[in-house]
């Protein structure tokens, strides 16, 4: 048995892994060695050492300022998604007519793609600026708000069925002992529905702060940066470093690899913050 | 059995994985177009050419303001393009590890001056221009005779042909915008538009004139295009005239200050041709957005050019701005057969009957080739402007400078501080700064 699980082992294993070294391991490990290279195209990459990551702090306060952009939209957002998605979460597990018709509804614009969100917002949100002689771009706090918006409406939804279904897991005898106890409403809410949903936090905090991080279908759609990039997140930011400038593709490239270092140490001190919070029904 | 038809199975999979991979192109000559405009156009010549000739031609357009990063990501691949476009000296530098000398080729000749092609630092001929273009103000002379016939107008010329330098320009602009009413049109400009990507007639274009006169005063220069290459720093001596121009534009435009930042290049022809508008600033090749959009009004007798008056000393002998920054490149990478099928496709574009029939009259484009008569030129009424004030001996052309500005990164830099300094945030002298600035650290 051992013997010819050995032997199935590579035919298995080997299709999988194939795919995920072509689709994710080789570009990732040739992206981090173009990180320390100057090229134009990424056939002809010539090793450069550590210039690329000096350029991309030191040239223009570009980076820096995409970076404290993307920081401020994420906290924003993050907290806005997660409070409106809980609380739908909660209205809709009370039983009231309609719950499934609700919840389709708030699930839909999660399944439409980020350009197009991107450019209906644009639409409504000029649609209301133009009254009074404004547009999205015309400052950088309407590009902001509008931003946050666009992807509460896009995240709201898909949130809001992670914590329908975490409080649907709680089980019922506590709630009733709860009841029977005399426990408030908001008592239930705050000792017992919170504690129990703790995963499904975790869960949707990581990935809103994640996808807020790593927008950028909505972000080029909606403002493209204007004005004067002052609304440019990150991954903008790099799109338009790496393609945008003749020279700059390095320095696109390892502002690309801080980005991904920078993503994934907010995610993983999220998960283990969160994480140590999570109680065992 | 059963393991061998497993095993064997598997080994499929695997395969098929690693040939998706591997697919050959079968067009030899892939040609990455420029100019959206064109695409359908471009379609059509391809398919035109492998009836006649059995070569496929892959004919691939990028998408407006797309066409570096597009040929970035294409030239990169095994089947990359085998003709692609340089728009001028600057970008020829970019692509230069890519360019073919073509000096001796039978498509390098077909230019009637030589000195119009891109040069390498060996002398050798890398890039060739095969459209001259044309641009100024466009007016729609029905509305101008219409401003013209009124009997109350403050002002004393006649016709629209008399405008002869920016005072002229801007007293009849500015009645005009008193009397729009009367004249039935919504504003007299057309939308400034200056959403991301739409700037280029602004921070381009427009700012060609006063960089123009600037480099054309150099003293070490005789080509203001080289002394415009050559500049380390710019005084922008002519920023004030570029205002005079700009504000004009906005301050009697259909739109509000406010939202020219979400409008495009494509709303205001759409303005323009649907007669909402007198006037807008663009060129020749804007013929076919005028005259597709629908319910457009403009009759093709009353569509003209205007030179860009910016009230700078002597401009009423200024012609259009006219020049080229489109030029035709052959792949280095791509095999000798592609190459060669490469330069036959374009010589018989160029030097066919069924090619040059293609090229005026469905290109509508004036090419800087011997093997056209100068009676193939193209019919559009812009296009006709065009030669017709080349021809004019009495004026003199603006040739197309801004082919010398130092970066892509400076034009849009410059727009956004246009956008900023529109919508009120910032001053005029900020865009001053931001030019001057932007030339600086990006001409290194």
């Amino acid at each position: 048995m051992k013997y010819a699980s050995k032997r199935w082992f590579i035919i298995f294993v080997v299709p999988t892994f194939a795919a995920f070294a072509i689709a994710f391991l080789i570009p990732f490990l040739s992206g981090l060695y173009l990180s320390f290279c100057e090229f134009r195209t990424v056939s002809d990459a010539k090793f450069v050492g550590l210039k690329n990551y000096l350029s991309a702090f030191s040239d223009n306060g570009d980076f820096l300022n995409a970076l404290w952009f993307t920081v401020k939209f994420s906290f924003a957002a993050v907290i806005v998604i997660n409070v409106i998605a809980f609380l739908l979460a909660v209205l809709l597990t009370r039983g009231i007519r309609g719950t499934n018709l609700f919840r389709t509804v708030f699930f839909m614009p999660n399944l439409i793609g980020g350009i197009v969100l991107g450019y209906i917002w644009q639409l409504i949100i000029n649609g209301v600026l133009y009254n009074y002689g404004y547009s999205i771009t015309s400052s950088a706090t309407f590009g902001y708000w509008g931003l946050v918006i666009l992807s509460s409406w896009q995240m709201i939804g898909y949130m809001m069925i992670i914590y329908i279904a975490g409080i649907q897991n709680i089980p019922t005898a506590i709630l009733e002992a709860a009841r029977v106890d005399g426990a408030s409403p908001f008592r239930t809410l705050r000792s017992i529905v919170i504690p129990s949903v703790m995963p499904s936090i975790t869960i949707c905090l990581f990935l809103t702060i994640t996808n807020s991080f790593k927008l950028f279908d909505q972000n080029l759609a909606l403002t493209a940066g204007a004005p004067s990039k002052q609304t440019q997140m990150l991954a903008l930011d790099i799109y338009n470093t790496f393609y945008g400038r003749v020279g700059y593709e390095g320095v696109g490239q390892a502002k690309a690899v801080v980005f991904f270092v920078l993503v994934a140490i907010v995610a993983l001190l999220q998960l283990y913050l969160t994480r140590r919070r999570e109680v065992e029904n | 059995m059963k393991k061998i038809l497993s095993l064997l199975l598997s080994i499929v999979c695997i395969v098929t994985l690693f040939t998706a991979c591997s697919e050959k192109s079968s067009a030899e000559v892939y040609f990455l177009n420029f100019k959206p405009e064109s695409a359908d156009v471009y379609k059509e010549i391809a398919q035109k050419y492998e009836q006649e000739t059995g070569v496929k031609v892959k004919v691939v357009t990028a998408a407006a303001n797309t066409y570096e990063q597009t040929l970035k990501s294409e030239i990169a691949k095994s089947s990359a393009p085998t003709i692609f476009q340089v728009n001028g000296p600057i970008g020829y530098e970019s692509w230069k590890d890519y360019c073919l000398n073509i000096e001796d080729t039978d498509f390098a000749k077909l230019l009637s001056d030589q000195s119009l092609a891109i040069k390498g630092s060996d002398d050798g001929v890398y890039a060739v221009p095969y459209v001259v273009e044309g641009y100024g103000i466009i007016y729609n002379d029905a509305i101008m005779k219409k401003y013209f016939a009124l009997s109350n107008r403050a002002t004393s010329i006649t016709a629209a042909d008399q405008i002869k330098n920016y005072q002229t320009l801007k007293a009849v602009v500015e009645d005009m915008t008193a009397r729009k009413a009367e004249l039935g049109i919504k504003g007299v400009f057309a939308s400034t538009s200056l959403s991301s990507g739409e700037d280029w007639r602004w921070q381009t274009h427009l700012l060609n004139v006063p960089l123009y006169y600037e480099f054309r005063a150099s003293e070490d220069y005789n080509d203001p295009t080289i002394a415009g290459l050559n500049a380390k720093e710019i005084a922008f001596r002519y920023s004030n005239n570029y205002r005079n121009l700009f504000d004009l534009y906005t301050n009697n435009s259909i739109s509000e200050k406010g939202i020219l930042g979400s409008k495009s290049t494509s709303d205001s022809m759409a303005e323009f041709a649907l007669g909402q508008v007198a006037m807008v600033q663009n060129g020749n090749w804007a013929w076919s957005q005028i005259k597709d959009v629908k319910g457009n009004t403009v009759k093709e007798d009353d569509i003209k050019f205007l030179p860009l008056y910016t009230g700078i000393n002597g401009e009423e002998k200024q012609g259009l701005c006219i020049g080229t920054e489109n030029y035709f490149a052959i792949n280095k990478n791509a095999s000798k057969e592609s190459q060669q099928k490469s330069l036959d496709f374009l010589n018989w574009l160029f030097t066919s009957k069924t090619g040059k029939d293609y090229v005026t009259n469905k290109l509508d484009f004036i090419t800087p080739f011997n093997s056209f008569t100068e009676q193939e030129l193209p019919s559009d009424p812009l296009a006709r402007e065009v030669v017709r004030y080349m021809n004019d001996d009495t004026l003199e052309t603006v040739p197309w400078i801004f082919t010398s500005f130092p970066s892509d990164v400076f034009k849009t830099e410059v727009g956004g501080s246009l956008l900023e300094y529109v919508q009120g945030n910032k001053k005029f002298e900020d865009v001053e700064q931001k030019v001057k600035s932007m030339w600086k650290s990006e001409r290194k």
